[in-house]
């Protein structure tokens, strides 16, 4: 098995994860955490099908498509947490 | 297309850089925010107004910095992404003369409008670069543009219910965009590109196939296609009028857009997979319908009614392939253009009952009193359009759907078609109704009109208008895009549909006589 292979397996593992976690919970901080772990393994994936080989360079396109999913995943989950936060300021309490 | 002015391209360019200048501006000076907010708008539709024009004598492309495809990024305009522009445009110049009206009457809402010019600007530029994009990538990239738009806009408004379902709004685009960027990975580790016109050309195998069924499982949950539609009522119904409109209209229909682009790139490759959307749709008008005639507030139908109408769009998907792709697939488009008009009018409406009323239960319509008047008369106009009865845009693009499915002798899509009609004249009748049993009037009527009834009056009388210049945006298909690129694109279907379409167009000829 190579290093490649692993790697998209570990990457499909949490996609799996993280929707198991994502269709479970109902905190919204834990539904956060499960959609970034989610998008982990998803970024996973993408790195692994950029590998083409030990003596080849890796294929700098997927490694953009990933670059581009940090950036989406950071700044939606930015937005999530400040939402959070108001919903604690508007309800009073500390669910989440 | 080259004008003496300015030519289709230029149009292009002020169309994503002209919001998103505007956008940057009202973000960075709030005090001037409503100013950027209507000159952005207003750039854009006269924009969109041009660019239509330009594209009636053919496609415009602009290829940017001089960088061809595959290597760089080309914007491209047809008859559909002019179309889409336009509605865009149009219905978020009405409907954010209609937030101007009710954020100029003071209280907490004109807060609101300090956030509401930025987020809606950074929307429409997000909307105009998807419906530019030629390459999947870049439409995911705008679709999570207009995603981060549309979640704070459902946030706008502020109480904690509206919150929560901005939340729940932004969990569920982040797992669809998830499987979209999964989705457009495999394409290119199957095609080598991910150019539309290289999904068009590929050889269809079972690794691009994969790829394309995981972009649009992704794209159905930003489309609110049933079952991934349980983010929607709760963000639709709990936003701000103006906010309600802009997702109900126009963000659920960026999810439907580019499923159709698809569809029309890979060919016959995705017909099973147009039964299936064919088949959720179907379940998504009943469910929809059902969940309408329940509902006991006023936005909550009118969100409901969103997935029912989606669904009946969705149905196009499955004749996709048949004799009846054609007109399925010119039906779809007017209705989603006649679902835009009809629905921003409809929630601009309730909007206004609201304020009126100080509430928008469904029961309490019987003593709304005159000042409701006006709305209720533009949600019953709106109403004739989204049920489909003749001669509104609504009609239009049923129609067309309609002989698809006789085209296509596709006899269970025409009884679910038959069927949405009925459902949705039943639950839209229950607001109309009641609003008709007024008891008598003690109130004197207020004096003048309030510009938020005129923005969903005029919305309304779009939507029937549109149905009687039904033909404007049907030609606009014909000049450009679709049977060129269905027929020219990937031969191996116009081969043997054209005979199909001829053979069966002959066929019902008689019928309109009825």
């Amino acid at each position: 098995m190579t290093g490649g292979t692993i790697f998209a397996l570990a990457g499909v593992a949490l996609i799996g994860v993280g929707l198991y976690r994502l269709a479970v919970s109902a905190g919204m901080v834990r539904r956060l955490v499960a959609v970034n772990v989610m998008s982990a393994g998803v970024g996973s994936v993408l790195i692994a099908s950029a590998y083409r080989g030990p003596d080849l360079a890796p294929d700098a396109v997927p490694q953009a498509f990933v670059l581009t999913g940090i950036v989406v995943i950071v700044a939606m989950t930015a937005v999530g947490l400040v939402i959070v936060r108001r919903i604690d300021e508007a309800e009073g309490d500390g669910d989440g | 297309m080259a004008d003496p002015g300015i030519d289709g391209g230029g149009w292009i360019a002020v169309l994503v850089f002209g919001p998103m200048l505007a956008a940057t501006a009202a973000a960075l000076m709030p005090a001037a925010a409503r100013l950027s907010g209507l000159a952005g708008t207003a750039l854009t539709a006269v924009a969109a107004a041009g660019l239509v024009l330009a594209v009636a004598n053919g496609p415009v492309e602009v290829v940017l910095g001089g960088w061809a495809p595959p290597l760089g990024l080309a914007l491209r305009a047809d008859g559909l992404s002019a179309l889409m522009i336009a509605m865009t445009a149009g219905v978020g110049l009405v409907v954010g003369l209609y937030a101007d009206a009710i954020f100029g009457e003071g209280g907490p809402r004109a807060l609101a409008a300090r956030h509401y010019w930025p987020l809606w600007l950074t929307l429409l530029t997000g909307m105009n670069a998807l419906f530019l994009s030629q390459d999947v990538f870049n439409l995911y990239v705008a679709i999570e543009i207009v995603s981060l738009a549309a979640v704070a806009l459902a946030a706008l408004g502020g109480g904690a219910k509206a919150l929560r379902a901005a939340f729940g709004y932004l969990i569920a685009g982040l797992a669809g965009s998830a499987l979209v960027l999964l989705g457009v990975d495999m394409l290119y580790a199957a095609h080598g590109r991910v150019d539309l016109a290289a999904i068009a050309a590929a050889e269809p195998g079972m690794a691009g196939l994969s790829a394309l069924l995981l972009i649009v499982a992704g794209l159905s949950v930003k489309a609110a296609l049933f079952p991934l539609h349980f983010w929607m009522p709760a963000a639709h119904s709990g936003a701000l009028p103006p906010a309600s409109a802009l997702l109900s209209a126009l963000v659920v229909k960026a999810g439907l857009y580019v499923a159709i682009r698809l569809w029309w790139a890979a060919g016959p490759e995705l017909d099973a997979a147009g039964t299936l959307l064919g088949a959720t749709g179907a379940a998504a008008i009943l469910w929809g319908s059902v969940q309408a005639l329940r509902a006991r507030r006023l936005k909550l139908l009118v969100a409901y009614s969103t997935v029912a109408q989606v669904g009946l769009i969705a149905l196009a998907f499955a004749l996709a392939g048949t004799a009846g792709a054609a007109l399925a697939w010119q039906g779809a488009i007017l209705l989603i253009l006649a679902h835009a008009v009809a629905k921003a009018a409809m929630f601009l409406a309730v909007g206004r009952m609201a304020d009126v009323m100080g509430h928008d239960r469904i029961a309490g319509l019987r003593r709304a009193g005159p000042a409701a008047s006006p709305a209720l008369v533009a949600f019953a106009i709106a109403a004739i359009s989204l049920i489909g009865l003749p001669p509104s845009a609504g009609f239009a693009g049923k129609w067309m759907l309609l002989k698809g499915t006789l085209a296509a002798e596709a006899w269970v899509w025409l009884g679910v078609l038959t069927g949405s009609t009925a459902l949705s004249a039943a639950y839209l009748w229950r607001v109309i109704s009641r609003g008709l049993q007024a008891g008598p009037v003690t109130e004197e009527r207020p004096r003048g009109w309030h510009r938020g009834d005129l923005a969903a009056l005029g919305l309304a009388g779009c939507a029937i208008a549109l149905g009687l210049a039904a033909s404007a945006p049907l030609g606009l298909l014909e000049a450009a895009p679709f049977h060129a690129a269905a027929h020219a694109a990937p031969p191996r279907i116009a081969a043997e549909a054209a005979p199909l379409v001829t053979a069966a167009e002959a066929a019902p000829a008689s019928e309109p006589a009825s």
